[in-house]
């Protein structure tokens, strides 16, 4: 496939990746994409890999991504759910990934409720790590899947005007999107209840916009993120999913304000009927599809690049 | 140096005994008394700590009255009072007996407990405050918990005056506090970490200086952590309110920027906060609103630092550091004269505590700190006296520290063998 190599040894985040290996990753991916459209999606590259998927948080779309791209490259995958392992029975995570590394994985792919695990983990442990997600901080691959649909779409990133409305402050998704689309030329805006804006969203490098029509009037993507009904109840930052939805919902009520060519997009699973309408969620404006295929392309991107990494290095 | 007199001359000081006997700036001597050349160095009272942990009875793993007290005299520290969170709880007499005991047995300075306000530390029911006195406690805090219903803090306050008794609160809004790791700004957003916003504090230490003047109690606000609260403190102040404060050496030299990369080693509570706090407190120090430095010495083992950022526990010890820290920042940087800082580091918190010490006097107890401003020493886990190493200031070379310390005439610390003893 003749790749180069990523600086990065692990993917722990966007913070931590630069502008070029972005893009490096998103041509990568590009390449993984026309696999995955052949009629036997299977290459050898990653024959005789193990990749290792810890989950410490429920999911179905994001591990099922990981492990179809580990299986697309011929790796051997395995996938931990922390309620089923050892974690019960009290074991620290530095434990258990010691454990794990001690059967010699090649990457570890974690997904943790805590910010700053794999961070943490990668260096107590030897093998590549890959953030699925940690806790309100970042969530590396979902951000590049999103560049790659939105690059797609426009041929660019550089210029394009980006609307993320939900839980901001409490989403690793907008927070790996915001650094990902302003490190790429993109200008973010953000918008939701105030209760759910992040204290400093100019450290990211996103602008807040209180009022959703101000917000999507000059964009060119939209990403809603889902609302989590569980935070309804005690010290709930919204009153009401109605009240969300009739403010923030993308629906065909608030249709007029959008550009006639905007994309709309939603990391998944979508509360239909609350942030987007169903008519927009299925509508013809809406990518969210093409970003499920898109991520399993970045997930085999990422493992590729960071074991031609490995085997450079010995 | 005496900041009890404010005095800061070149000149002797002879020791007889446990006692100090003549202060001069030269006193003649017969031959058979020993000399200890100190020129270049300074002596200052011992100094005093009011706000550490010394995690016995029930955490010994992490510290023991023994190596927690070792550590107080490496730093150049003669007393210290020890926070009740211990395990059990210091809500009894029985325990602050077992601490002033311990503290004879294998302690390398003078202990004063520190009793909790409530039983358990739950914040529903006062401990009995005069057993507690009479048993040794020095002052009363639930440290590490504030006294979260203010009916209950009230009742705290109005019941000291019986016994004149201090109340030392952490204060703290929990419900705005809850979940946080940090300080809430910046960097808590750059990090993805749920943070703490400075409001938690300011709310409580009002909520405080509310109750005091309501009652007519004295109340010392323990580890102030921002610019709001210094304020809020000025003022109570100027209003005559019996409020006096303390401040931590982390919260003059460090700010949240310490956390980067999940920084545990930097995660204390209060946390750190931004360079406009640093500024304020240091501003605080220097005016007198804040009274004392006290280092909130909170050992850790590695099982309780080594993981999840929010999981990690709160805390860093500061016995070795602090004195090294307050000549770097507040004498060598800030510019205050160095009998002010002995001041805050003696002879103010053992005035505030109503316990001897903080004076250079004939007839004084001999307690009594060498420091050497010069010399250069390397912070390092094996330079280290407590039993814990969870310092942000690992690896730090310090200008500045106490070379030896005098416990009752008696070297309890000695780096350079000055005193003959060899530790």
């Amino acid at each position: 496939m003749g790749m180069g190599k990523l600086k990065a040894r692990h993917i722990l985040g966007i913070a931590h990746l630069g502008m070029e290996e972005i893009s490096f990753i998103l041509d990568t991916a590009v390449s993984m994409k026309e696999i995955m459209e052949r009629p036997i999606k299977k290459v050898p590259p990653l024959r005789g890999k193990t990749i290792v998927n810890l989950f410490f948080e429920p999911s179905t779309r994001t591990k099922l991504s990981f492990e179809l791209a580990a299986k697309r490259l011929s790796a051997d995958t395995v996938s931990i759910a922390a309620s089923t392992s050892s974690v019960v029975k009290g074991e620290t995570l530095i434990d258990t990934a010691r454990n794990i590394e001690a059967m010699r994985p090649d990457i570890i792919v974690i997904r943790h409720s805590m910010s700053g695990a794999p961070y943490m983990l990668s260096r107590h442990v030897g093998s590549a790590i890959i953030n699925a997600g940690d806790g309100t901080n970042e969530h590396p691959s979902q951000a590049l899947l999103d560049l790659m649909t939105v690059r797609e779409h426009f041929g660019r990133i550089d210029g394009l005007k980006v609307t993320i409305i939900g839980d901001i402050a409490h989403s690793r998704v907008a927070h790996s999107d915001i650094l990902a689309f302003t490190r790429m030329g993109a200008s973010v805006t953000v918008c939701g209840p105030a209760t759910m804006m992040p204290p400093e969203p100019g450290e990211l490098g996103a602008k807040v916009c209180l009022d959703l029509k101000d917000a999507i009037r000059d964009a060119d993507v939209v990403m809603a993120l889902r609302i989590q009904k569980e935070r309804l109840g005690r010290l709930s930052p919204f009153p009401s999913e109605r009240e969300y939805a009739d403010r923030f919902g993308i629906s065909t009520a608030i249709e007029p304000y959008l550009k006639k060519d905007v994309i709309i997009m939603h990391p998944g699973p979508i509360n239909r009927g609350v942030e987007l309408s169903p008519e927009i969620a299925d509508g013809i404006n809406s990518v969210i599809l093409k970003q499920v295929t898109n991520g399993v392309a970045v997930r085999m991107a990422l493992y590729t690049l960071l074991l031609a990494d490995l085997q450079e290095h010995g | 140096m005496d900041p009890a007199q404010d005095v800061d001359f070149v000149g002797d000081v002879l020791v007889h005994e446990d006692r100090i006997e003549h202060i001069a700036s030269e006193i003649d001597v017969p031959p058979s008394t020993k000399i200890v050349e100190l020129s270049g160095k300074w002596i200052v009272p011992g100094l005093v700590d009011m706000h550490v942990h010394l995690r016995e009875p029930g955490e010994e793993y992490k510290e023991t009255i023994e190596t927690g007290t070792r550590a107080a005299a490496a730093g150049g520290f003669t007393s210290v009072a020890c926070m009740p969170n211990t395990c059990p709880s210091n809500d009894n007499s029985g325990i602050t007996r077992f601490i002033i005991d311990r503290a004879k047995d294998s302690g390398r300075c003078r202990v004063f407990p520190v009793a909790a306000i409530t039983v358990g530390q739950d914040g529903k029911g006062l401990t009995e405050f005069g057993d507690l006195l009479s048993a040794g406690a020095v002052a009363f805090s639930d440290d590490g918990l504030p006294v979260q219903n203010p009916a209950v803090m009230r009742l705290a306050l109005e019941y000291s005056l019986n016994f004149n008794a201090l109340i030392i609160s952490h204060s703290e809004e929990l419900e705005l506090s809850k979940e946080g790791c940090m300080n809430e700004g910046k960097m808590s957003t750059r990090l993805g970490l749920k943070g703490i916003p400075v409001a938690a504090e300011e709310i409580a230490i009002f909520r405080d200086i509310c109750l005091a003047k309501l009652t007519g109690a004295r109340l010392h606000i323990a580890h102030v952590s921002t610019a709001g609260s210094v304020e809020i403190i000025r003022n109570a102040k100027a209003q005559g309110v019996r409020v006096t404060a303390e401040t931590a050496p982390h919260y003059f030299s460090l700010t949240e920027e310490a956390v980067a990369g999940y920084n545990t080693f930097a995660k204390m509570n209060p946390p750190l906060r931004t360079e406009r706090d640093r500024r304020a407190i240091i501003e605080g120090l220097r005016d007198g609103t804040i009274d004392a430095i006290a280092t909130d010495h909170a050992p850790h083992n590695s099982l309780e630092k080594e993981c999840e950022f929010q999981l990690a526990a709160n805390g860093i010890i500061g016995l070795e550091t602090a004195l090294p820290l307050a000549l770097k920042v507040l004498v060598n940087e800030e510019g205050f004269a160095p009998v002010q800082v002995m001041r805050l580091m003696s002879s103010n918190p053992a005035s505030i505590l109503d316990i001897p010490g903080g004076g250079l006097r004939p007839s004084g107890i001999a307690d009594i700190t060498i420091i050497d401003p010069e010399e250069e020493f390397t912070f390092t886990r094996d330079t280290i006296h407590s039993k814990s190493y969870n310092s942000p200031f690992l690896g730090l070379v310090f200008r500045g520290r106490a070379i030896s310390t005098l416990l009752g005439g008696m070297p309890v610390f000695d780096a350079n063998g000055l005193f003959d003893i060899g530790y």
